[in-house]
């Protein structure tokens, strides 16, 4: 199958090209930007004028678990129609990926489905228990990118220390989200609002006390860590200097701590509760401008599908979470127009810059995921940067139909609508093949 | 942008649930007042009712116990001539595994004009006016730590009819702030309606500084909380706090925050003493407090019943 981009924007972050050019894919790879050989003959020309040619997104975030059966091809679907190529998801499935058969058998199903590239994240213990640590050589032979506990916490600072001395023997990255087990069971974040409206509050300490606990181990370890889904400026903060202090250390933040706060709760509207719990202004602030100065490397989705039901309830006992592969590029878009970045800067936080984070695990991938190289993997987003949208939630193709974003909700206006998706050189998802079928 | 627009008013402004006092004008305020009013003397005559809401179904949904809620609202539906009907469903629809809005559309299907509701979990009663018949009106009766609209308003009676005028008042609120949902609604109302000095009196595991932000003054000190007061509203200390990491004992909470005689006497002479109830005598107040001349508790009870019949008759004239 050979492929033809013709006359778009071509932005590769990681390279800071950006111009006018064809890309043409063959076998899988691009094979020429820019000068396209004469004799290149196209089984398909995609005309790309008015669009950005960008390299498919990576998703450090995304939960395929719930709702139902058959939720793998939804929402690997809703990663396509997002321009998401590839997706880190988290370990907390059903059951948890703790064997290597699991994981196995994940990835040959997502490989069938060829829509986007899948790299779990394999259990760090055993059912995500916090206790006993898993095969983690296995996890990686079976594919796995790194080892997380998810939202479950360990059982004491000793396990922890041993996982993460484990895990470094064969440098192994470690994901953590940041937060303190006694500390961590509110259900809104703590402060004027979460007091106001008379919800239990999760405080800044959650976050912090857990940061100062993981790099303190990280010193001993040496281990690789990637902190998840930072929510507080005062995270940031010890992130920094633990960056500064040249420790090996990445962190992400998710669309919607960038973007919202927990005004936004207004009346306890339930698409807001989310994990970690929206923070107050300046923390949104101060992660928006990490986000911008590389303290914090990557943007996620952080995708959690949740059913009707399981958030057609009171506020605190609505089950966190919200869909997100859809919104992740409008979200990075409108996050990089309002602090004024140039197009690539954006579009660097969920493309190479997560590549990077994922370093070594991505094997030969690592080389050209996240970018637009010639003879690189043909993974492209080629998107329409003029077009804006809103969130209607029965015109997204994940289960889960719930997000802050909603049109009814906050009416966030979304720049960027995604025209084509190719994942290995093949159309994973066209807006134009959708609208045919419609 | 629909979720934001206050869910307790129609596009004309009126009240069509009451869900909390806060965003409230103090128009509805005084007008709920003022209703209630009119309605004291109903409950003196030898007929102790008026025909406003006959022919209209009052649903009392108490998904958390409370007998006493139930009961006032119970009586002041029945003086309007409402049929009522109490269901206990922290005992039956919940355990069966049914959703709140199922249970809410089941009812609604049976015809139900208003729900009077109580619930554990903050904002439930939001949910249940997102999501029945345009016209059921629903009724907040206390829900998890955030609102309880109803006693916040038959508060401000009491305090107006003893005070007059709220734009001179110094009203203290002394106890467990960070759970009460009465002490929000007090508060809400008490900013509203003019009062100038709020002050929000306990230890800071029940008193947070960020109660600050909703425009009151944060005391940690039992004479500095009552000192010169106009009013002094006492809150209930739940037994599940008495002890643990919140307080060490109910004996060392009552001597720290207990209000006696020799702390009223700093208050200014005409003071007056209130408590939502039901009160716990030698944990939060002292009995010699509780009945002496300064206490209008059991007047807070009778004032209740007029309040709520005022915000149910109110709420039946308005239309979504």
């Amino acid at each position: 199958m050979k492929i033809l981009i013709r006359n778009g924007r071509v932005v590769d972050p990681a390279s800071g090209r950006d111009e006018a050019a064809d890309v043409a894919i063959a076998a899988g790879r691009i094979v020429a930007i820019g000068k396209v050989p004469a004799d290149f003959a196209p089984d398909r020309t995609i005309e790309a004028d008015g669009c950005v040619v960008a390299p498919g997104l990576v998703d450090l975030a995304a939960r395929l678990k719930e709702p139902g059966p058959g939720a793998l091809e939804s929402e690997l679907a809703a990663a396509a129609a997002g321009g998401v190529t590839s997706l880190v998801c988290p370990p907390d499935m059903d059951p948890p990926l703790d064997e290597p058969g699991l994981v196995d058998m994940l990835k040959f199903r997502a490989r069938k489905l060829s829509r986007c590239r899948l790299f779990p994240l394999g259990a760090l213990t055993q059912g995500l228990a916090g206790a006993e640590i898993t095969e983690m050589m296995a996890l990686t032979d079976a594919g796995c990118v790194g080892f997380s506990q998810a939202e479950a916490t360990m059982r004491d600072n000793l396990t922890l220390l041993r996982a993460m001395q484990y895990a470094s023997t064969r440098g192994y990255a470690v994901w953590l989200r940041p937060k303190d087990p006694s500390l961590s069971g509110g259900v809104a974040a703590s402060g004027a609002v979460a007091t106001r409206l008379g919800l239990s509050g999760v405080p800044v300490a959650s976050e912090t006390i857990a940061i100062h606990t993981i790099v303190e181990l990280v010193r001993q370890t040496v281990a690789r860590v990637h902190f998840c889904r930072l929510s507080s400026a005062a995270g940031v903060e010890l992130v920094r200097r633990a960056k500064a202090e040249g420790l090996p250390v990445t962190a992400d933040v998710s669309i919607n701590s960038l973007h919202l706060t927990d005004v936004d709760i207004g009346y306890f509207n339930s698409d807001m509760r989310v994990t970690p719990p929206l923070r107050q202004g300046k923390d949104r602030d101060a992660l928006r401008a990490a986000l911008a100065d590389g303290t914090i490397d990557a943007l996620v989705s952080d995708h959690t599908p949740v059913g009707h039901d399981d958030k057609m309830l009171p506020f605190g006992e609505a089950t966190p979470g919200a869909t997100g592969l859809e919104l992740l590029l409008s979200l990075a878009l409108k996050w990089g127009n309002e602090s004024r970045l140039t197009l690539a800067q954006s579009l660097a936080r969920v493309t190479s810059d997560p590549v990077r984070v994922l370093g070594e695990a991505l094997g030969s991938l690592g080389q050209s995921a996240g970018r637009l190289v010639e003879g690189g993997v043909a993974d492209v987003c080629v998107f329409d940067p003029q077009a804006e949208w809103q969130v209607t939630p029965e015109a997204l193709h994940s289960r889960g139909k719930h997000t802050p974003f909603d049109a009814a909700s906050t009416g966030t206006r979304m720049p960027g609508r995604v025209r084509h998706t190719l994942v290995a050189g093949t159309l994973a998802w066209s807006a134009a093949t959708e609208a045919n079928a419609a | 942008m629909l979720a934001r627009r206050n869910p307790q008013l129609n596009a004309h402004g009126e009240l069509i649930h009451l869900l909390s006092i806060e965003g409230l004008p103090k128009d509805i305020l005084t007008h709920i007042l003022d209703t209630a009013a009119n309605f004291t003397s109903v409950s003196d005559r030898e007929v102790k009712k008026v025909p406003l809401l006959r022919g209209k179904s009052v649903f009392n949904l108490f998904f958390e116990n409370s007998t006493r809620t139930r009961t006032t609202f119970e009586i002041a539906a029945k003086r309007l001539s409402a049929d009522v009907i109490n269901l206990d469903i922290a005992k039956s629809s919940a355990s069966k595994g049914e959703s709140l809005l199922d249970t809410i559309a089941n009812l609604s299907a049976m015809h139900a004009d208003m729900f009077v509701v109580r619930h554990s979990e903050s904002g439930a009663p939001y949910l249940i006016a997102r999501h029945c018949a345009p016209h059921v009106h629903v009724v907040n009766a206390g829900d998890g730590r955030h609102a309880h609209p109803t006693q916040g308003l038959l508060d401000m009676y009491t305090i107006r009819h003893y005070k007059k005028s709220f734009n001179e008042l110094t009203v203290a609120v002394v106890g467990d702030i960070v759970h009460s949902r009465v002490a929000r609604s007090d508060i809400h109302a008490l900013t509203t309606l003019g009062v100038p000095e709020i002050r929000a009196v306990g230890p800071k595991t029940l008193v947070p500084g960020d109660l600050r932000d909703m425009g009151v003054r944060v005391c940690h000190d039992m004479r500095e909380g009552v000192k010169d007061a106009d009013v002094v509203i006492m809150l209930r200390l739940q037994n599940e706090r008495m002890s643990g990491a919140m307080l060490p004992s109910a004996g060392e909470y009552f001597k720290s925050f207990g209000l006696t005689e020799d702390i009223l006497a700093l208050a200014k002479p005409d003071v007056i003493v209130m408590h939502p109830g039901p009160i716990n005598r030698g944990v939060e107040i002292d009995s010699r407090v509780a009945d002496g001349s300064h206490s209008v508790i059991l007047p807070q009870v009778t004032f209740g019943i007029a309040v709520r019949m005022a915000v149910m008759s109110i709420l039946a004239g308005n239309d979504a």
